[in-house]
């Protein structure tokens, strides 16, 4: 081979190795002057949250109560253009994702289809039928508007959350779209795994809601005589401090005067000798007026403030309150106040969510994961990198060289594309120390066989690097394919597990093979050994 | 150092048979296993459901922890011994099964039973996973698609780089990998969890390595020696390869021990399906897919004739 050719490579590899070292002196010495940061790449290999600790979840957006909701609003809507029309609606109410609609007469039949056509193009007539000349008709959402109103759900609950994180302080969250329905949130380093989950779960609905003022409430809540028309039963809060938790039962107008959408900002209050901790809410121009108009027609009526169909306070109304100034008082303690300040804030989530699938790891596990891997790496390199040297002796050497270039390389492109190290990953990493032997085993069982032939150290190593070339090359080829099914198919961990690998596999054919080449072709070269030790 | 002198001939294929028997014989233990245990010991992962893994600074008695959680109602709660730390902690996994209804619920209401009986700073939680069903049930889907689909291509690829007939070989020495690892695991009664499939896979990646090799080295042989009996190459060429093949076999088995034996209980089960495949896999490259291609050889010469 020519030496001009192999002085190519002898660069390629120093190279390549100056700049391995250069990719992993941000990972290995976190707490760089700042003079050395601005010369260094700021890349850094990350820790999965099974190392570091932290909380992965996986939110279901329920987006069929988003469309149910959105055709509430609809329905609304629907009656009072009709009346507008004059258009003789006798009933209209909505079941499950369909409104139903019954007209008085024959007569609306022809206004009312007009009318849908006209002004609600996102709904479709699924079915029409006539009983005693009263046409009844079944609209639904059409089906690019209930994709865009799922779109929207997903895209508005994404948002939401991520407002949420966001105010509650956590390093580097991902939080991104995951399929048609799902959220997913990674958490790394969260202290209070639960409060986090409480605070992305809740819907956050606020809405303000007057008291009944029926004689006979209380028969009503206890369920001894039927609900007056138009309105419903809600809970307060849980009563803590009594043992068993006993809520107190508000008969309330199932008409909602107002929503949370009208806040601008939320602030907690701290707790005063009289009352405990309390959220202070500052309203937006719409919700003043509202607010406004709302406490002067009901002055000395009690009203609701309902969260998430829970009665938090009904305090009196005692007159027009003006200012766009609210506040909601509870049994809370700061911690909580300061949450549903944060939920308040960022909006209500257009949808329940649900957890789908949730792992958290403390951090001392993370930590023990670590030094137990490490342990683990420490000593089956080890072992490995004695017995390559007692077997194949100056061969071992280098086999040994290039498993340490190896490891090397491998953390030094982990860092470089700021891939998750995962527990797996490290048992990947391990694993790739035990398997990347074999491309020297098979070069050197190779050369054994045509020294054994008779042939001389040069043609053998030849020989060698170029019989065993095929199998290495299929042999590596073939577990990278596995590697990149497993990436396909794992999540979190095991796709740390299955990035390694693939890694591991380049840098091994690239450090084993080419490499410890390399080193024999400039010893051939520089005539400085006759004969081969392997 | 030479652990297998060159030169060594052992007659493998005489002996064909006999591996057949034993293959068959661990197969179907492995199966025995699966139908006594009535099915697959499913972890959350796949199974759905909640586990807790929690550290007490003392040692409780588990009946104790049974005691508590039993009043919750979650069913069929299983509390596992996971080993002792240091200074008198233990550790112990704690699974409810799949109830959809207070799933979310779970974890809080186990914590607060627990600090009530042992006092709010007697334990800590080191992990919680949960998994809803509909997550449950997607994974296991794309587990076993994973696992079919690795070895359908594996044996693809060798097909396309050798023949047909070391392709079928691979595949079904992979197969055979797999089914006995499995067993294994069932035998031994660990969990299929993600990690555990992660390990299936890379053995395949393992044990089709030692089969490229092994091929490789029968076509090699049969080119230069073209007269000679596909029995007689196939025995030289195993024998060639043992050395690189034990080798092998023995660092990676040396890593895989070190991760078992070292890297803390939470990758036990991965280290031992590891550990359990790449053995079989080695011996599978040897006295599964070699004999399959001497077999559908005599197959097709006797067509011929």
């Amino acid at each position: 081979m020519k030496s001009s050719n192999l002085l190519y490579r002898v660069l390629l590899v120093v190279g390549l190795t100056v700049m391995a070292v250069v990719c992993l002196i941000p990972t290995l010495v976190p707490n760089l002057p700042d003079t050395w940061k601005g010369l260094l790449p700021d890349r850094r290999v990350h820790l999965g949250l099974d190392l570091q600790g932290g909380t992965h979840l996986v939110l279901t957006v329920d987006v069929a109560k988003a469309i149910e909701s959105a055709l509430e609003r609809n329905l609304d809507d629907v009656k009072r253009e009709a009346t507008e029309a004059k258009v003789g609606v006798e009933h209209a109410e909505r079941r499950g994702n369909r409104l139903v609609v019954g007209l008085t007469s024959a007569d609306s039949r022809t206004p009312f289809t007009d009318l849908i056509k006209e002004r609600f193009p996102n709904l479709a007539i699924e079915t029409s039928s006539t009983v005693d000349s009263r046409p009844t008709f079944e609209l639904a959402f059409t089906k690019r508007e209930e994709q865009h109103l799922r779109d929207f759900a997903l895209e508005q609950s994404l948002e939401t959350i991520r407002n949420r994180i966001d105010q509650f302080g956590v390093t580097e969250p991902t939080i991104q779209r995951q399929g048609t329905q799902d959220i997913l949130v990674q958490l790394p380093g969260i202290q209070d795994p639960q409060r986090a989950k409480d605070l992305i779960g809740r819907t956050a609905q606020l809405e303000f809601k007057l008291l009944s003022t029926v004689p006979d409430a209380d028969n009503s809540v206890a369920g001894t005589q039927p609900l007056p028309a138009g309105t419903q039963v809600l809970s307060g809060e849980p009563e803590t401090g009594t043992g068993r938790a006993r809520r107190v039962q508000y008969l309330v107008e199932s008409k909602t005067l107002m929503t949370g959408d009208t806040i601008s900002d939320a602030t907690v209050r701290p707790a005063t000798q009289m009352e405990g901790p309390y959220v202070a809410l500052e309203l937006n121009a719409r919700g003043a007026k509202l607010f406004e108009e709302l406490t002067s027609r009901s002055v000395g009526r009690r009203l609701a403030i309902v969260l998430d169909n829970t009665v938090y306070s009904a305090p009196v109304i005692r007159e027009r309150i003006g200012g766009g100034r609210a506040s909601i008082t509870g049994n809370f303690d700061i911690k909580e106040a300061r949450d549903l300040a944060i939920v308040l804030r960022a909006g209500a989530l257009p949808a329940p969510v649900s957890i789908a699938e949730e792992r958290t790891v403390g951090p001392s596990l993370g930590k023990d994961s670590i030094r137990q891997g490490i342990t683990s790496f420490l000593v089956g390199g080890g072992l490995v990198i004695v017995f390559m040297l007692f077997y194949y002796k100056f061969a071992g050497v280098l086999a040994d060289m290039a498993l340490i270039l190896n490891v090397v390389f491998l953390v030094a492109v982990l860092a470089a594309f700021q891939a998750t190290l995962t527990l797996p990953g490290l048992a990947g990493i391990v694993l790739t120390l035990g398997m990347a032997v074999d491309a020297n085993v098979l070069i050197n069982e190779r050369i054994r066989e045509e020294l054994r032939l008779g042939k001389t150290a040069r043609a053998a190593i030849e020989n060698g690097y170029e019989r065993a070339l095929p199998a290495i090359l299929d042999s590596n080829i073939t577990t990278f394919l596995s590697g990149l099914i497993l990436f396909q198919f794992g999540s979190g961990p095991v796709k740390g597990f299955a990035v390694t690998l693939c890694i591991g596999i380049v840098t091994t054919v690239f450090t084993a093979v080419f490499c410890t080449r390399v080193v024999y072709d400039y010893l051939l070269s520089s005539r400085q050994i006759r004969t081969v030790s392997v | 150092m030479e652990l297998i002198k060159p030169g060594t001939k052992i007659d493998f294929i005489r002996l064909a048979p006999w591996a057949i028997g034993l293959s068959w014989t661990l197969i179907l233990i492995g199966l025995m296993s699966f139908v006594l245990r009535g099915g697959p010991n499913y972890g959350i992962d796949f199974a759905g459901g909640t586990m807790m893994h929690v550290r007490f600074a003392q040692k409780p008695p588990i009946g104790d922890i049974r005691h508590v959680l039993e009043p919750l109602g979650f069913g069929d709660v299983t509390i596992q011994d996971f080993g002792s730390g240091t200074a008198g902690s233990a550790e112990f996994l704690i699974r409810l099964p799949l109830k959809e209804a207070q799933m979310e619920t779970a974890n809080k209401q186990v914590i607060s039973a627990l600090q009530q009986k042992f006092g709010e700073n007697s334990f800590e939680m080191l992990r919680i996973e949960m998994v809803g069903p509909r997550v449950g049930a997607e994974l296991r889907t794309r587990a076993i698609l994973a696992v079919l689909f690795s070895t359908v291509m594996m044996g693809a690829y060798i097909w396309f780089r050798f023949d047909v007939r070391f392709g079928i070989g691979a595949a079904v020495a992979l197969l055979h990998d797999v089914l006995i690892t499995a067993g294994a695991l069932s035998i031994v009664n660990y969990e299929f969890d993600l990690t555990v499939v992660a390990a299936l896979l890379t053995i395949v990646g393992f044990s089709v390595n030692d089969t490229v090799i092994i091929s490789d080295r029968i076509r090699e042989n049969m080119r230069k020696r073209p007269r000679d009996a596909l029995a007689a190459i196939i025995n030289s060429s195993i024998n060639e390869t043992l050395s690189r093949t034990v080798l092998t076999t023995g660092t990676a088995i040396l890593v895989i021990l070190s991760l078992f034996f070292l890297g803390g209980n939470v990758i036990h089960g991965f280290a031992f399906a590891l550990l359990v495949g790449f053995s079989v896999g080695t011996y599978s490259s040897i006295y599964v897919s070699s004999p399959i291609v001497l077999y559908l050889q005599r197959g097709t010469a006797r067509r011929q004739r």
